[in-house]
């Protein structure tokens, strides 16, 4: 299908289209908002910060998640914290320069007026999450504090210890519970969503799955939120929970929705690396760790002796020597590609050469065993448990992992996506983090478009929409039940031996090997074939076993591993299409001399933007020419 | 090494449980509790056999889905870690390992290690917030919070709501988690206007929802992945005596001025 | 009145009523066994009656001029009854409700911080409930007490009683499970009514480990005392009441 493309930028200067917009959206009358429902499916950060908002609005809300407890999603476990440009610190911070940061540690790929949007908001959402009793780190003063995040030369970031995501959420969660106990939202918990229902081109509602018990239900409303997160689990291994899934959006884009940048992948710096064959998921080390940690390598090849017996001019501190203005907090594609080049070149540390030091011996020396406690305490604690190893006195051993995907959803300005009535918020979305997304923006931009973007781009919508006009026995309706009804018995029915895990596994090597850190065009062909291939075997030889009337995890993961599989295949066409590197993509045919990306902004400066073709037989990109008016198109440097 | 787990097994909520045995070999040192698990359901699905259910997510024990008591130890043995982080390291070759869902009657199990910990949900909802609307909000610094006091009510906020606290309890008592969210507010400026109402409904709702009574046996703190202390309840008591007396003279007073 | 229902009906309501009775409780016992110990202080020389006798009286007749012969011990009587029908009604209202929130435990229970004393408050209590009423029909009301029981002759009552073995080792035995119950009582009860802080746990947890020892030191000190022959036969007196 091809797409038209309406991005709905304001007009006028950056700073003021979103105060314009505001001004000039439609409203809803408060008496008619309870005759709006509302589907919001996800209750991470984003999800359930705009269904307590919608609450709070008035409308009638429902809300989604698979997980046992709205407060369970992975939102949960974001570590380091939340970038808001409030210059407490009168260190330089401002609005334009949260903006010009994220654009450019987003290697130019990402809407200026988006992002110029989530840097006004940004201050807004710290003052909301204070008033819900987010314990943010405090002075002594009693005022909030601040920490350096990778890409930025100020102090803009707001943490609660290493677990500011779980705050963070909690407080949405708080503000959730409140609707739920006022009626305004009703919630479904352990429920998930397996397909879409559209209805003359609009999306009315969702069709789903009570894990519990097996029950299938559809539900109509009008207007539907997915703000299900990102598909890294595409890769297997990654830093994800093990149910987040691409399920959702994919969906999505088999009904005609338009998939963005779908190649943009995060591959986080510091993970602690992978120990061996029957490992489930890759921890994360928040990367605040690199405020006070110094990145290092041995400079002999394969150098088997213990840290400590290395002597200081044996080492080679590779991104302070690369990038001696950002150093150790060099943003995050930068780090990771670095890491893999030493690796590569046979430098890494460990069992297996994949993997570096952190090395936090100089911080205890200059600060004290006691500060690093009380800064990254429970960080230390967490890796001594997995690793078996304590940093306080032994370097940490870190690699980097699959992490988040700055691709997802086409949205435009209002956060819709191609199909009227479907919104994408948080990290389903592609919206503002273009290449490459800049530590501590991410709880950021899930609570921007939640709390403040959705709440008004909704009424919108919904101010031009009569409500409830689908009904639940409307053949829009049957017709998806009866496709999930379909899948979910050929899964049932598949008469193989294998667990869908295996093939999970073996999709996640090949993502990883070709689509992964560097991609070729060689390697991204042959992945293309093989995902084919193992497609196959995976719907010859799976099995799933129990029914489908009960608690059924194996039945749950098939859904997400076949829905994975069609993604991969359309992430590496993506990458594939890309002639260039930026960010997070990184294709080796495109760099420099001494081995940095290689944007080509006269030919790629645009988001892909991916459908699925009305034959069903293939992708097709529409581009959306992106402009830089406010931040120079410049070779990004941290040098 | 080599280990024999003895799984309980429960086909729903209904279906009478009991243990199977499963011996399971070649778990490495390095895997984590539930990997051995996942283990156990790969041969499983080989052999065509029903999977074991249990519930996990973040497997970095911050999300709280575990929900499994090993050797009766809500999360195992390894104090101030959840089942997911538990790592194979803590156990040796040849060791009997009882894996069951974590037990208390508000946690019914729902099939096999999954049980339905919605009446923490409940809880919660009963009045674990602030009341203040999206875009209300004064500016974040405008009130400076004492930093011991912000810890305090941090540490309290920890909470990951698994329910180890109550799978400890000898009473099935859910007062470590109720008192952990409830301070974390009245700690806070944030939370006093809706203190007194806030500690009375959410222990309210606690009772109704069948949680047995406090005891201080102290083994909630114990089990706690998060080292939430049993001050926090003691302080949850406090505010719920002081709570029901200013009740009463607001009562009284509003008697008297009609 | 309304209010004091719901609070009461609350878990923490029952225990708070538990931890207040508890503490007039602890009071009277550590109280007894203070007078108890004037049984060591022999016979008063100028009158020649045993002092733990004189003890005796001077509580039945105090407030004599007010409320008549021993009515201020009844009145104590009746306030220490209500509390220890308090306190045993809501203790076990709280352990069936307990009992029914954990229906199904675990194949293997190991515990961390719960104890001995914890772990046995109910039992710990229900006994004490029948030691309680033994010892008020042995030495209050004479009823079982098996021979010579002479009302008001404390000295003489108590040494008989105690000459048969079993009977003292009973008395030692119930007052080592009654320390066990006051050890775990006495600091629950600033736990329970949130006086503590953390702070004072330590001191807390320590001062109810000398209370709970000093109370078994005390009360036991008179059944072994007269056992082993460290307090004289009763000199025989001629009926003073």
């Amino acid at each position: 299908m091809h797409l038209e493309l309406n991005s709905k930028i304001p007009d006028g200067p950056v700073e003021q289209k979103w105060s314009k917009h505001k001004a000039s959206i439609k409203l809803v009358n408060p008496s008619n908002k309870r005759k709006y429902s509302i589907i919001v499916v996800g209750t991470g950060l984003a999800g359930a910060s705009a269904a307590a908002s919608f609450g709070e609005l008035g409308y009638r809300v429902k809300a989604f998640c698979f997980q046992d407890s709205p407060r369970r999603a992975h939102s949960i476990a974001a570590q380091g914290g939340i970038n808001a440009a409030k210059n407490y610190q009168n260190d330089g911070d401002s609005v334009f320069r949260l903006f010009y940061d994220t654009v450019k540690g987003g290697d130019f790929r990402a809407r200026e007026a988006n992002v110029y949007r989530l840097a006004e908001l940004s201050v807004s959402i710290i003052d909301q999450c204070v008033a819900q009793g987010v314990p943010f780190a405090r002075e002594y003063s009693g005022l909030l504090s601040n920490r350096s995040f990778g890409g930025a030369q100020v102090s803009r970031t707001f943490y609660a210890k290493g677990q500011t995501g779980q705050q963070l959420l909690l407080g949405a969660y708080a503000a959730l519970n409140r609707q739920i106990h006022s009626g305004a939202v009703q919630m479904n918990p352990h429920t998930e969503m397996l397909d879409l229902i559209v209805s003359e081109g609009r999306c009315k509602g969702i069709v789903t799955r009570n894990l519990r018990t097996g029950k299938m239900e559809s539900h109509v409303a009008d207007a539907v939120v997915l703000a299900t997160g990102g598909y890294s689990n595409v890769f297997y291994l990654s830093t994800n929970a093990m149910g987040c899934n691409v399920t959702s959006i994919w969906r999505a884009y088999r009904h005609g929705a338009g998939m963005a940048n779908p190649c943009f992948t995060q591959i986080h710096p510091t993970s602690i690396p992978v120990h061996g064959e029957h490992q489930s998921k890759l921890t994360l080390m928040s990367e605040s760790l690199r405020n006070d940690g110094r990145v290092w390598v041995p400079k002999k090849q394969g150098d088997v002796r213990a840290p400590h017996q290395i002597p200081e001019d044996e080492r080679d501190y590779y991104l302070e020597r690369r990038y001696p203005s950002f150093g150790n907090l060099s943003p995050r594609d930068i780090a990771s590609r670095a890491a893999k080049e030493r690796c590569d070149a046979g430098f890494g540390v460990g069992p297996m050469g994949l993997g570096v030091y952190l090395d936090f011996a100089d911080a205890i020396k200059r600060l004290g065993r006691d500060a690093i406690e009380a800064r990254y305490g429970n960080l230390f604690d967490m890796y001594d448990n997995i690793s078996g190893e304590n940093p306080y006195e032994v370097p940490m051993r870190i690699y980097p992992a699959p992490h988040y995907t700055m691709g997802g959803l086409w949205v435009d300005y209002n956060l819709m996506t191609t199909i009227p009535g479907l919104f994408a918020a948080g990290e389903a979305n592609f919206s503002d983090h273009g290449a490459n997304r800049l530590g501590a923006s991410a709880l950021m931009q899930g609570l921007a478009d939640g709390y403040f973007v959705l709440p008004y781009t909704i009424g919108d919508y919904l101010s031009g929409v009569k409500p409830g006009s689908l009904s639940l026995d409307a053949p829009e309706v049957r017709a998806a039940e009866d496709r999930v009804h379909g899948r979910l018995t050929t899964f049932l029915s598949m008469k193989g031996r294998k667990p869908v895990d295996h093939y999970h596994k073996l999709l996640g090597r090949i993502m990883w090997d070709k689509c992964g850190m560097s991609r070729s065009a060689e390697g991204l062909k042959g992945a293309i074939q093989r995902i084919g291939e193992l497609r196959e075997e995976f719907w010859s030889n799976s099995f799933v076993g129990g029914s489908g009337e009960e608690l059924n995890q194996e039945l749950e993961k098939a859904g997400r591993v076949a829905d994975f599989f069609e993604f991969a295949e359309l992430m590496c066409i993506d990458a594939l299409d890309r002639n260039e590197s930026c960010g997070g993509h990184f294709r080796e045919e495109y760099q420099t001399e001494d081995g940095e990306a290689l944007r080509n902004d006269k030919d790629y400066c645009y988001s892909a933007v991916w459908s699925q073709r009305q034959d069903g037989a293939g992708h097709e990109l529409t581009k959306e020419p992106l402009e830089f008016n406010n931040v120079h198109l410049a070779t990004r440097s941290y040098k | 090494m080599n280990l024999t787990l003895f799984v309980w097994r429960q086909k729903n909520a209904d279906a009478q449980g009991g243990f199977e045995r499963y011996e399971i070999s070649d778990v490495s040192e390095d895997s984590s509790f539930l990997e051995t698990l996942d283990m156990l359901n790969l041969r499983l699905v080989e052999s065509g056999q029903p999977t074991v259910a249990f519930e996990h997510d973040c497997r970095e024990g911050i999300c709280g889905s575990c929900s499994m008591s090993i050797n009766g130890r809500p999360h195992g043995p390894k104090k101030l870690t959840t089942a997911c982080q538990l790592h194979m390291r803590n156990y040796k070759d040849g060791d009997v390992i009882y894996v069951e869902p974590f037990r208390a009657r508000a946690f019914p199990v729902v099939k096999d290690l999954v049980v339905d910990r919605s009446a923490f949900d409940r809880i919660q909802q009963a009045g674990g917030y602030v009341s203040v609307n999206t875009g209300a909000a004064p500016e974040a610094n405008a009130n400076a919070i004492e930093k011991d006091k912000a810890d305090e009510a941090f540490d309290a906020a920890a909470c990951i709501g698994c329910g180890a606290c109550v799978a400890a309890c000898p009473n099935g008592s859910a007062m470590l988690f109720t008192a952990a969210k409830v301070t974390h507010l009245s700690l806070l400026p944030q939370g006093q206007p809706e203190r007194s109402a806030r500690v009375l409904d959410m222990v309210h709702t606690m009772d109704a929802e069948m949680f047995g009574g406090c005891t201080n046996h102290g083994e909630c703190q114990e089990a706690c992945p998060k080292g939430i202390s049993i001050k926090y309840i003691s302080q949850l008591n406090r505010d719920f005596l002081s709570s029901t007396v200013k009740k009463a003279l607001s009562l009284r007073g509003k008697m008297q001025s009609q | 009145m309304g209010l004091v229902r719901e609070f009461y009906r609350s878990t923490v309501g029952k225990k708070m009523a538990m931890a207040l009775s508890g503490i007039v409780l602890v009071l009277f016992v550590l109280g007894h066994m203070a007078g108890n110990l004037k049984i060591f202080a022999g016979v008063d020389l100028a009158t020649g009656d045993y002092k733990i006798d004189d003890y005796g009286r001077f509580l039945r007749a105090m407030g004599a001029e007010m409320l008549g012969h021993s009515g201020v011990l009844w009145i104590v009587r009746v306030v220490l009854l209500a509390c220890v029908v308090i306190h045993a009604l809501t203790g076990i209202q709280l352990a069936s409700l307990n009992r029914r929130a954990k229906p199904v435990g675990y194949e293997v229970r190991s515990y961390r911080s719960a104890n001995a004393a914890s772990l046995t408050m109910l039992y710990g209590g229900l006994f004490l409930m029948v030691f309680i009423t033994y010892h008020i029909l042995h030495f209050t009301t004479g009823t079982v007490h098996f021979r010579g029981f002479v009302e008001g002759e404390v000295y003489s009552n108590v040494y008989s009683a105690f000459q048969n073995y079993g009977i003292a080792g009973f008395y030692v035995v119930a007052m080592a499970l009654l320390a066990l119950h006051l050890y775990h009582g006495t600091w629950s009860m600033f736990q329970t009514l949130g006086v503590d802080t953390p702070r004072w746990n330590k001191g807390i947890r320590t001062a109810a480990k000398i209370v709970a020892v000093a109370m078994f030191l005390g009360f036991s000190s008179v059944p072994v005392g007269i056992s082993i022959g460290a307090l004289p036969a009763p000199i025989a007196q001629a009926g003073t009441n």
